[in-house]
């Protein structure tokens, strides 16, 4: 009854309305509702969709686009068609074009063995750190919000920090093997060609690890207690129920976690850019792309690199979806 | 019974070790930027784990740099807009996602989040046009402009989440009530959103302060960077004459505002990235 009164109110001042509102029957007036409210999404969502097609879509078009031509950074404006040579193409014996370069095939090699083991170890790191914080302890929160620090951290920081504390001289990482006895002399990690891709993924773990552990504990926070009750009961051992139970009951959360850091990790740029500059030994696909286009000035090179770089991950996007979907039976 | 207390024993010891080895992984790399950017000179080539000087002559290096400075302003001015902008068209858009059921929505949802999936440099040289066709090159607006391919399409995202999450009677009451759609979202949700807009502004904010690739590639002069191209562009002679003291003074100065926000507002962070990515 309290709740009927502003409609009263409502009806006194504007009477006209309702009398309408009341003369239609109830199943059209609630079609007439729901039209007006599809009407409104579409209105709400077209601005949106205007500007992603505007910032993506057209820019992403556009590239393709150049990746056809022989367009050149210092003037994007003047340039002519040549077809697939960017990508590849017979010339007097020999074969040219990105995909018939050794340091492209080398890059999507070094961004491949970044991304299975940068995330492996995130992945893992993060269950541990995860599980840890699940327990009931004091000064958990201070923890927790330690584990905020690197993932604030911009990325170019993190890089410069750790490429400082990795100095080949005056690191302190260095310093500490030397003194534990680990290492005889100081390795020099961020230039040799066999560490400087395990720096890189050493930044990459610290820094993004924070994320995959706040992810599996939101996930860890949202199980059942009592299953473990169960488990406790019949004496079954911790490590047992972890393999058992959580593991199983978290796993949907920690792919889409997985999903989300494989195809972050895909385009892997910042971190390697400061710490290994253009480095072959470390150089991701992003790397070589941007400076195909921009340090080189050929954007119709550059754009076809970029362009096999989006292949990639939309299809490893694409494929992921259509296994979820079957996977989860259509509700993706 | 002896053996028992031993046990719990080492089972605490345990715990605490690897509560301390966390601790020390997270925030020890922080900790020895700020302990080397209170050294000046050939102190920083000797390796101290405590702070053993307070010199605060890179902070003034840093801070009496004038490009410095403006790159702060820029990166302020950037990373505001560009979240204003994702706010503003995120906001509507993710009403009409979150609350009203309708064919292609999910389609809709698929492309936005296929657009934050979106690998940037695969827009680089198609934004480089634009940006060049609205005489924006080496203009910080290039950046509001191309920020919002990552903060938009987060925004929307993580906003359905949240919009879905508010009760359907509000919305209910708001229909009988006569209240058009766009009514019920100025009058009825957003007063409610407060919460998850500024968990959802924080984070977009955080990302396009951090944002590394357009501003190196859009920006050409000192005083039009961002302060990630910034930092990352201090260089010495070579590269074993990096200023060090600076770098690691700078790298704090524009740190420390975003863990102490971080810090701050922990609790909204980890629901709006759990909400961006768990009910993905």
């Amino acid at each position: 009854m309290v709740m009927a009164e502003p409609t009263v109110t409502s009806a006194n001042t504007d009477a006209g309305e309702l009398s309408l509102a009341r003369s239609v029957p109830p199943a059209r007036r609630h079609n007439r509702v729901h039209r007006q409210r599809l009407f409104a999404a579409w209105m709400f969502l077209i601005p949106m969709l205007v500007v992603l097609a505007a910032v993506a879509g057209w820019p992403l078009m556009r590239t393709i686009w150049f990746s056809f031509t022989d367009a050149s950074f210092s003037d994007i404006s003047t340039y002519s068609m040549i077809g697939f040579e960017n990508y590849l193409v017979y010339d007097n014996g020999a074969w040219y074009g990105v995909l018939a370069d050794p340091s492209w095939w080398r890059a999507v090699w070094n961004t491949l063995f970044f991304t299975v083991v940068s995330v492996g170890a995130e992945t893992v790191l993060g269950l541990i750190i995860a599980l840890t914080l699940n327990a009931q302890f004091r000064g958990r929160g201070l923890i927790r919000a330690a584990t905020l620090i690197p993932w604030a951290i911009p990325t170019i920081v993190s890089a410069k920090m750790w490429g400082w504390m990795l100095h080949d001289q005056f690191g302190i990482i260095n310093d500490l093997l030397m003194t534990l006895g680990v290492i005889a002399e100081p390795l020099n990690w961020t230039a040799n060609s066999d560490l400087s891709m395990w720096a890189v993924i050493m930044v990459d773990v610290w820094k993004t690890t924070p994320f995959m552990a706040l992810l599996t504990l939101a996930a860890l926070q949202m199980l059942p207690s009592d299953c473990y009750e169960a488990a406790k009961v019949d004496g079954i051992h911790p490590v047992r129920v972890f393999f058992r139970v959580t593991l199983p009951l978290i796993y949907p959360a920690l792919m889409v976690a997985i999903i989300f850091r494989v195809l972050d990790a895909l385009r892997v740029f910042d971190v390697i850019y400061v710490l290994t500059s253009n480095s072959e030994d470390t150089m991701s696909m992003s790397v070589y792309a941007r400076q195909q286009l921009v340090e080189f000035q050929d954007v119709g090179y550059g754009s076809a690199a970029s362009t096999v770089l989006f292949l990639i991950i939309a299809l490893l996007t694409i494929s992921y979806l259509y296994l979820g979907r079957k996977q989860f039976g259509g509700d993706a | 019974m002896n053996r028992r207390l031993l046990k719990k024993i080492a089972a605490k010891t345990g715990f605490g070790l690897l509560l301390a080895a966390i601790m020390l992984f997270t925030v020890f790399p922080f900790y020895y930027a700020i302990v080397t950017s209170f050294k000046s000179g050939s102190e920083l080539f000797s390796i101290d784990y405590w702070i053993t000087s307070f010199n605060l002559e890179n902070y003034q290096a840093v801070l009496g740099q004038s490009s410095f400075v403006s790159s702060i302003w820029n990166s302020i001015l950037v990373s505001t807009s560009a979240v204003a902008i994702a706010m503003l068209f995120g906001l509507t858009a993710a009403y009409a996602l979150g609350r009203v059921h309708f064919r292609g929505r999910g389609t809709v949802l698929m492309i936005v989040l296929g657009v934050s999936m979106f690998p940037q440099v695969a827009v680089l040289s198609g934004l480089f046009e634009v940006i060049w066709a609205f005489d924006l090159y080496n203009d910080p607006l290039s950046l509001v402009f191309s920020y919002t391919i990552f903060t938009l399409p987060f925004t929307v995202w993580v906003l359905t989440t949240f919009m879905r999450q508010l009760p359907k009677e509000l919305e209910e009451a708001a229909i009988v009530d006569g209240a058009s759609p766009v009514v019920t979202l100025f009058k009825v949700f957003i007063p409610l959103m407060g919460p998850a807009m500024a968990t959802t502004g924080l984070l977009a904010f955080i990302a396009a302060w951090n944002e590394f690739l357009f501003a190196l590639t859009f920006t050409l002069t000192d005083d039009q960077r961002t302060v990630p191209v910034a930092i990352a562009l201090i260089t010495g002679g070579s590269q074993h004459e990096l200023p060090w003291g600076h770098l690691m003074a700078a790298s704090v100065v524009v740190t420390v505002p975003l863990v102490v926000l971080v810090l701050i507002f922990q609790r909204r962070i980890v629901s709006g990235l759990t909400a961006g990515a768990v009910k993905g």
